[in-house]
Order: structure tokens, then sequence, then C-alpha cells
């Protein structure tokens, strides 16, 4: 088994993070992993993107040309891969940002209202209007429910291990946010 | 030891202050600067060790210098423009005879480049660290533990050999994560176990004289003979190179750092598709493991060399195997990482030809191809 997913959205929406939640996930639970970011003028006010390999043998390239899956975060993202997963892939994308159709009929698509289920969550812990903090969680919930790739203890478990100690206080809204992104982890009836 | 997700610059630090670096020296530059952000941070936890950013790459090679003749464990670290600048300081330190260990975090040149990861220093690294008649002892990891365990060992290799020690990485390698199991801390060295050689004051003792300046030329020849004696005895002993299914090979690709990463899944692929690919991945650039390379080059039909460059390890490879099989090559430049299927399309080519045919399958065309590829006017120039 590999996969191959790249996370992709604006810098501040978390994709550098979600796919290193993935990667510590995924090296705890006996997988090997890779987490390569973009660390080019593109992170400076593009698209922040990272790509993560899992797979059960060692892993050659960190790259590639056709990911399994792709988690995008905002519309250029989209506009970015969409035509980059591989046939019979994945594409995951924030359905509260991305307002346009997807073209391609020949991959699994899941549009996920990211942001609004953040809001939700964030709102329930600071009582105003709430934020999109937590859409990088939601979509990658999906992503390891859709995929079956590692159980979704697995991501809890790096949340609690790697979340920055002063972000305690959103560890359990994380965990809901996970839980919600996999509920939504049904393919669009074709 | 449990697994860790490391960064790459952030891992071969760590590495060092385990090996029991004592001193660092070093100035900013992407995508190598959280190296010296996490000895900045680092280095201070641990009394009696120093770190310090100098005011240029040239003012760094030189406290390394200095440090390296008190005998202190001492490392830095550059990516390609910066070590442009410190190649005066390192053929001193070569001359000098002291140990040293500077990490190289290739990015695109020449000039400025960009920021993205290259293996455009090949050259340098392996021919031209400075002026004169030495070569570094240089060691190209190609994932962050092999970079972990290469730095962990660079010192004890340096100390041995009096020498410098490169780790030669790219950006790929700095900035990405991978589990790595560090291994475990050694104590700065005592001052029984400092070198009998290093600088530390002569009180109540002989003096001792560490130069790289002989002015008589038989003197600078007798020095130089010591220390062509003892390249020698380094391309004797360590030499460093995996392979990867070689045995049944047809086709061999020779690569290194994150080229030859990126071959091992060409290798799998090609030996899913039912061609005999294999890897020759040297890890010691410097000595190269020139004599592996002849025995594999015997039996082999054709050999592709991949680089992040314009052709720079191909030379060595040519000179290796001098004209047993023939030589390919591919290559990209300017930052741009080659990816699997791109060089499995140079593969497929190959082996649709017949073999040795016409030779010439680089993206890039620049005269590394078949001696019958080669300009005939050598020397015609006016």
């Amino acid at each position: 088994m590999q996969q191959e997913i790249v996370f992709s959205g604006f810098g501040g929406q978390g994709a550098l993070f979600a796919g290193q939640l993935l990667a510590y996930a995924g090296m705890d639970n006996d997988k090997h992993v890779t987490w390569i970011p973009s660390y080019g003028p593109e992170m400076r006010g593009g698209t922040a993107n990272c790509t993560v390999v899992v797979a059960d043998e060692p892993i050659g390239s960190p790259l590639v040309r056709h990911p399994s899956a792709v988690i995008a975060l905002n519309l250029p993202s989209v506009d970015k891969y969409e035509a980059l997963v591989k046939p019979g892939g994945l594409l995951i994308y924030n359905s509260s940002q991305v307002d346009r159709p997807i073209y391609r009929t020949d991959m699994q698509v899941i549009p996920v209202p990211a942001n609004d289920i953040s809001q939700e969550e964030t709102s329930a812990v600071t009582g105003d209007s709430g934020d999109a903090r937590l859409a990088n969680v939601v979509m990658l919930g999906t992503l390891v429910q859709a995929t079956g790739i590692l159980p979704l203890e697995a991501i809890e478990a790096a949340l609690e291990a790697h979340l920055p100690q002063r972000h305690m206080r959103w560890l359990e809204p994380n965990k809901i946010a996970l839980r919600r992104g996999a509920a939504l982890a049904v393919p669009e009836a074709a | 030891m449990a697994k860790e997700l490391w960064k790459g610059n952030e891992a071969i630090a760590e590495a060092a202050l385990r090996a029991g670096v004592e001193a660092y020296f070093g100035y900013p530059i992407t995508p190598q600067t959280e190296l010296l952000e996490y000895m900045a941070r680092e280095i201070p936890k641990y009394p009696g060790r120093v770190f310090l950013q100098a005011e240029s790459e040239l003012a760094a090679v030189n406290m390394v210098y200095g440090a390296a003749c008190a005998g202190v464990r001492v490392l830095s670290s550059s990516s390609s423009p910066g070590i442009s600048l410190m190649t005066e300081g390192l053929s001193y330190i070569a001359g000098t005879e002291v140990p040293a260990v500077l990490v190289d975090i290739m990015r695109g040149g020449p000039g400025l480049g960009n920021i993205m990861p290259s293996q455009g220093d090949y050259f340098q690294m392996t021919k031209a660290l400075g002026h004169g008649d030495f070569h570094p002892i240089v060691l190209a990891p190609s994932t962050v533990q092999e970079a972990v365990d290469l730095t962990y060992g660079a010192f004890e290799l340096a100390e041995t050999y009096r020498t410098v020690v490169v780790i030669l990485a790219d950006g790929a390698i700095g900035q990405m994560m991978e589990p790595v199991v560090m291994p475990p801390a050694r104590p700065v060295m005592t001052e029984q176990e400092r070198a009998d050689w290093a600088l530390r004051g002569a009180k109540d003792r002989e003096r001792r004289i560490l130069t790289s300046l002989h002015l008589s030329a038989e003197g600078l020849e007798r020095m130089n003979q010591g220390l062509q004696n003892k390249l020698a005895r380094i391309q004797q002993k360590e030499l460093r190179w995996q392979e990867t299914m070689t045995d049944d090979a047809d086709l061999l690709l020779v690569a290194f750092g994150t080229a030859g990463r990126v071959c091992t899944s060409v290798v799998s692929a090609a030996r899913r598709a039912g061609l005999k690919v294999g890897l020759l991945r040297p890890i010691s650039l410097w000595p190269f493991p020139e004599q592996r390379l002849v025995e594999l080059a015997e039996r082999v039909q054709q050999i592709l060399v991949v680089e992040m460059n314009a052709g720079q390890m191909v030379l060595d490879v040519k000179a290796a195997v001098a004209g047993r099989a023939p030589v390919h090559f591919y290559g990209r430049m300017g930052g741009v990482v080659p990816l699997p299927d791109e060089i499995s399309a140079q593969i497929d080519k190959l082996v649709s030809e017949p073999a040795g045919g016409t030779g010439f399958k680089t993206g890039s065309n620049n005269g590394y191809g078949q001696p019958k590829a080669m300009p005939a006017a050598n020397g015609v120039r006016a």
C-alpha cells in the first residue's frame, strides 16, 4: 500500500499542519511516511501545500506528479490539483470556499463545507461567530474515513501528542471536527 | 529509541549536538536556515558550547578554522552561494590538515539561482572546494535518517583523517520530515581526549605550529605528498554506497541523494513492468565508489545516470566505466526534482533501442552523451 496526499490551501488555513498530523499518525502506526512542504516563493502569498506519502514499504520519491488524494482548502488549490489527481483517486474540496463544479468524472469527489463546520464548532467554544481554524482537521477526517488509510483514533492520538501546548483547549473541538468530517466521507452520487 | 518525525535541517543539527559538537558558526540562507536556527535555540542549553552567527559566511569559515586549530569539534552549514564564499577558508583548513564538518543544503544555481532543491554543487564539493590539491570527504544522504547517521559519524571521520567532511544534501532533504531514530548523545571530549596537535596554550610544553604556509617548494611538495598519501588511504577505506536490485540488472541507474531515492521508485516500477533495472547509489561522492562501478559495468548492458544538474557525477561514472558499457544521462536543472515517471520514460526509450544505440537521451542537450555525440574539434579552437 502506498498513498500520496496533497494538502493545499492559503497560508494560515493549516494545510501543512494537517499533513503533519497524518504523517505523525502514520509513523505511530508503523507506516513509512514522508512530509514535504512547498517552501518556494509560492508559499508567500499563494497556496501553501505539502505532500504526504504513507506506505508499507520504504518510500522512494517523496514527490509525485499524480497524488492518490488531494485536500483542497481553497479555490486556487482546486484549480491547480483537479487535473492532477490520479484517475480513480479522491478530491476533497472545501465547499464553503469553492462554488464551481468539479469537471472530472474519473475520480471520487467529496465536497466538505469545512469552514461552516469549523465556525459552528469554534463558536461553541468562543461564544462569538466562530472562525475557520478547524477546517483543515474537518477535511482530514473526511480523508481518513474515505480512504481507510489509518483509523480515526490514530489522528486523535496525533492531535493529543502534537497540538501545540498553547492550543490545548482546542483539543476536544479538533476531535469533534475530525469526526464531523469523517461523517461526510460518502462520495457525491455520480 | 522511538521514532520521531524530524525535519531534515533540524535533524542534522540535533545529530551534530549528539555527536558532541562544541561550536557552530554560520550565516542564514534558505533552504538551510532551520539548521542554524535550531543551533541558536539548542546550543545555549549545553554549557560550554558555542553558537555564533557571523557577519558573513567568509567570517564563519574562518571561525571554524580557528576552532578546528584549537582541537574543538566544530560545524558550519550553508547553502550553495554561501559555500562559494567559504572556499578560501576551506582550502586553508585542508592545507593545515585540521578537522571540520560542513553541511551544504544545495539550492538551484549558478549565482543566487533560487531556493529549490538542486545537486549543482557536485563538482564544487568533490573537485574544487578551494584552491590547491585536496578533496574533502563528501557524503550524500538520501533520507533524513541517513543525514542523521552520516552527520553523527562525520566528526570522527574528520578527526581520524584531519580533513574536511561535507554532508551534501539538497533543499528537499533539508525541508522534508521523516521518521528518525536519533543516536545516543555523546559527551563532549575531555581535555585528555584532545588531539595532540591542538593549539590550546603552550604553557609548560613545546610549542606547536599549525599552518598552511610552506615557503620552500620542496617543503610544500613534501607537505602535499603527505596530504596525497592521506587522500589515497581515504580512497581505500571510506567508500560508501548502496545497491538496489543490481544482481541481475541489465540497466543500471546511478544516482545520489534525492535523485537516488527517487530512482528507488523507478526501480520498483521497472521491475513491476518486467524490466531488469537496478540502482547504484553512491553515498561517498568523494571518494567515489569507482571499483564497484567497474564491476557492475562489466555485466550490465547500459547505464543511466540521473542527477539534479546538467551532468556532473556522470563524468566520474564515465571515467570509471571507461567504455565497458554505454553511459547515458538524464538531468533536471534549476531546482526541478525529476519524478519517477519521466525517468521511467527514459528507461523505456533506452531498452526499446539496440544497446549502445544513438545514446543521447537527456532532457537537456549538454554534450555528455555517447562519445560519438561529442564534438570532434578538440583543441582546434583558434
